[in-house]
Parts: structure tokens; C-alpha cells; sequence
């Protein structure tokens, strides 16, 4: 079994993992901000903190195409899934 | 045919054999699995908005009836087991045993530990009345509502909508850390991971990265919006 890619930098993925959790937290409950933004803004960060999981721990980055391509095909279908939900309460 | 020879042949098949992803079944199998998991967790998720949203009125606010300071040790805890797992996968594919067996270890103590959090969470959350089904009457909580500091209206939903979310990851936490006990005792002690074969280590750590995915998006969504 070998591996074709170089090797990422684990431990700079665990810094970038940790230094993001800290903004999530200030961004909580430090920052004066409005309630859309600071939504929209936190979201933006578990979604960067679960790409560089996905891509770098889970290797997806590394990957063939195929595999990737069936990794990712749930997401959107889950976010059908909840947009097809919250559009009984918003539209 | 020796047991490495036997693994090649699984992830390269011989032509004309149908190539398909070149990834080996259990790789494949957890792939597929965690797709799965994807949709099963965003029905979760997703009824927690639909719930949200739909609430009569407002969502208590973060910070008043969970702990955020012991979960955010937590969520860092379990990231610091995702490295873990992968320093392991790292190891074991430079041929070092004795560092696959340490990081493997760390990630098993780091998952148990989050799990025994967890637990003590949910003790201490029910002891000051917040349960599956709301707030106790005549609890510490029960008085926040009753001043008016925690909304009455959602409190049931609150409490059912996080027990379901984080109860299904903790079980999904403990799921994992079985795993990878089961694997480090029946396969990492004795040596039967090499250079050339380390699919178990590949495999469980697939799922032990998605789990830490997961509470990721759901330390977000639940704790802190």
C-alpha cells in the first residue's frame, strides 16, 4: 500500500482546527456583532473546520476523482434535504 | 499466497477485472457507509432547524443552560483525537508499529475521554433540570423560566431536539472507540499491521475523522448559535 501524494502537514491542520475553534468562541460570545452576521460567520467556520478534516485527515484532497466524487455527493443532497424542510417556515 | 499478496490482489484486480474505484472493499464499504451517515445526520440536523425555525417563539440562548466552557474543551479534545488517528495512519505507512500503537492508543483515551465528558455533562444538565423533555418543575432551570430568563414555549423542543443530535454522535463516539479497541488489541498488539497492509487503521480512522466532522457542524449549530 503506498501513497502517491506528499504527505500534508497534520500538526499545521491541528493549529489551523484549534485557532479556528478559539474565533468560533470569540465570534459567539465576544464580538458585537448582529445575530445574521454572526450566523452567517460561524457557519463559515464549521464549514472551513470540516473541509480541512475531510480534505486532509480523510485524504479526500488525495484521492481519485470517483472516490471523491462519491464522498461528496450527499452533501448536496443533504442540503436539499434541509432547504426542502426550512422552506415550509421561510417561504 | 502470503497475506500481503493477498491485499495487493484485492486493490488491484487482475485485468479484465471490472478496475472500479481501485480502492479496496473495506475502504469502499466505509466510504459508502458514511454516506449514509451524511443523510442520517442531516435529517437530524435538519429537523432541528425545521424545528427551530417552526418554534412558538424564542430559542433559550447559548450559554444559559449548556456548559459551552467544558464542551469547547471537549471538541478540542476530539480533534486533538483526529490527529491522533492520523498520526497513526502516518506511522503504520512509514512501517513504525511501536508509534501506530501509541497514537492509536492516545486517539482510543482521547474518544473515552470525550465520551466521559459527555456523560458528565448530561448528568450535571439533568441534575439542574434539563431534560429530553424540558425543564423539571421545581428545578434550578424551572426558576430561569419562571423569571423569565429562559423561554417556557421551546424549552421542550431545546431539550429534546439536543439530547437526540448529541446522543446519537456520543453513541456514533462510542461505536469508534470499541473499534479501535477491538483493533488494537486483536491486530496492533500483535503486530499484524505493516508497510504493505493497514487497511483496519485506514478504515476506522475514515469514520473516527467523519465522527469529529460531525461534532464539528454540530458543536456550531447547538452550542454556540
Amino acid at each position: 500500500m503506498e501513497t502517491a501524494h506528499k504527505r500534508p502537514n497534520y500538526i499545521l491542520i491541528w493549529v489551523y482546527l484549534a485557532v479556528l475553534t478559539a474565533a468560533e468562541l470569540a465570534l459567539a460570545f465576544e464580538l458585537p456583532i448582529s445575530r445574521n452576521l454572526k450566523l452567517l460567520l460561524l457557519l463559515f467556520l464549521a464549514v472551513w473546520k470540516a473541509a480541512l478534516v475531510g480534505l486532509f485527515f480523510m485524504h479526500l484532497k488525495f484521492e481519485r476523482w470517483n472516490l471523491r466524487v462519491m464522498a461528496l455527493i450527499p452533501l448536496p443532497l443533504a442540503v436539499i434535504f434541509i432547504l426542502a424542510g426550512m422552506s415550509e417556515h421561510i417561504w | 499466497m502470503t497475506h500481503a499478496a493477498a491485499t495487493v490482489d484485492q486493490m488491484r484486480p487482475p485485468y479484465p477485472a471490472e478496475r472500479g474505484l481501485e480502492v479496496y472493499n473495506t475502504k469502499l464499504g466505509m466510504w459508502i457507509f458514511l454516506a449514509s451517515e451524511v443523510m442520517f445526520f442531516a435529517a437530524l440536523i435538519g429537523a432541528y432547524i425545521i424545528l427551530r425555525f417552526g418554534a412558538p417563539g424564542e430559542w433559550a440562548k447559548p450559554g444559559i443552560v449548556l456548559n459551552i466552557k467544558i464542551t469547547a474543551f471537549n471538541t478540542f479534545l476530539l480533534i486533538c483525537s483526529s490527529v491522533s488517528m492520523v498520526k497513526a495512519y502516518a506511522s503504520i505507512q512509514d512501517g513504525d508499529q511501536k508509534k501506530m500503537r501509541f497514537w492509536l492508543l492516545m486517539t482510543i483515551l482521547g474518544g473515552a475521554t470525550f465520551v466521559g465528558i459527555q456523560i458528565y455533562e448530561y448528568i450535571h444538565l439533568v441534575e439542574h433540570g434539563f431534560t429530553p423533555s424540558g425543564v423539571r418543575e421545581g428545578s434550578e432551570l424551572a426558576a430561569l423560566v419562571a423569571n423569565g430568563t429562559l423561554p417556557a414555549a421551546t424549552m421542550g423542543l431545546y431539550g429534546s431536539t439536543f439530547f437526540t443530535m448529541t446522543g446519537f454522535h456520543g453513541f456514533h463516539v462510542t461505536c469508534g472507540v470499541i473499534s479501535m479497541t477491538y483493533l488494537y488489541l486483536t491486530k496492533a498488539l500483535p503486530g499484524k499491521y505493516t508497510k504493505q497492509d493497514y487497511r483496519g487503521i485506514e478504515t476506522v480512522g475514515l469514520y473516527w475523522h467523519f465522527v469529529d466532522l460531525v461534532w464539528i457542524i454540530l458543536f456550531t449549530i447547538v452550542y454556540l448559535i
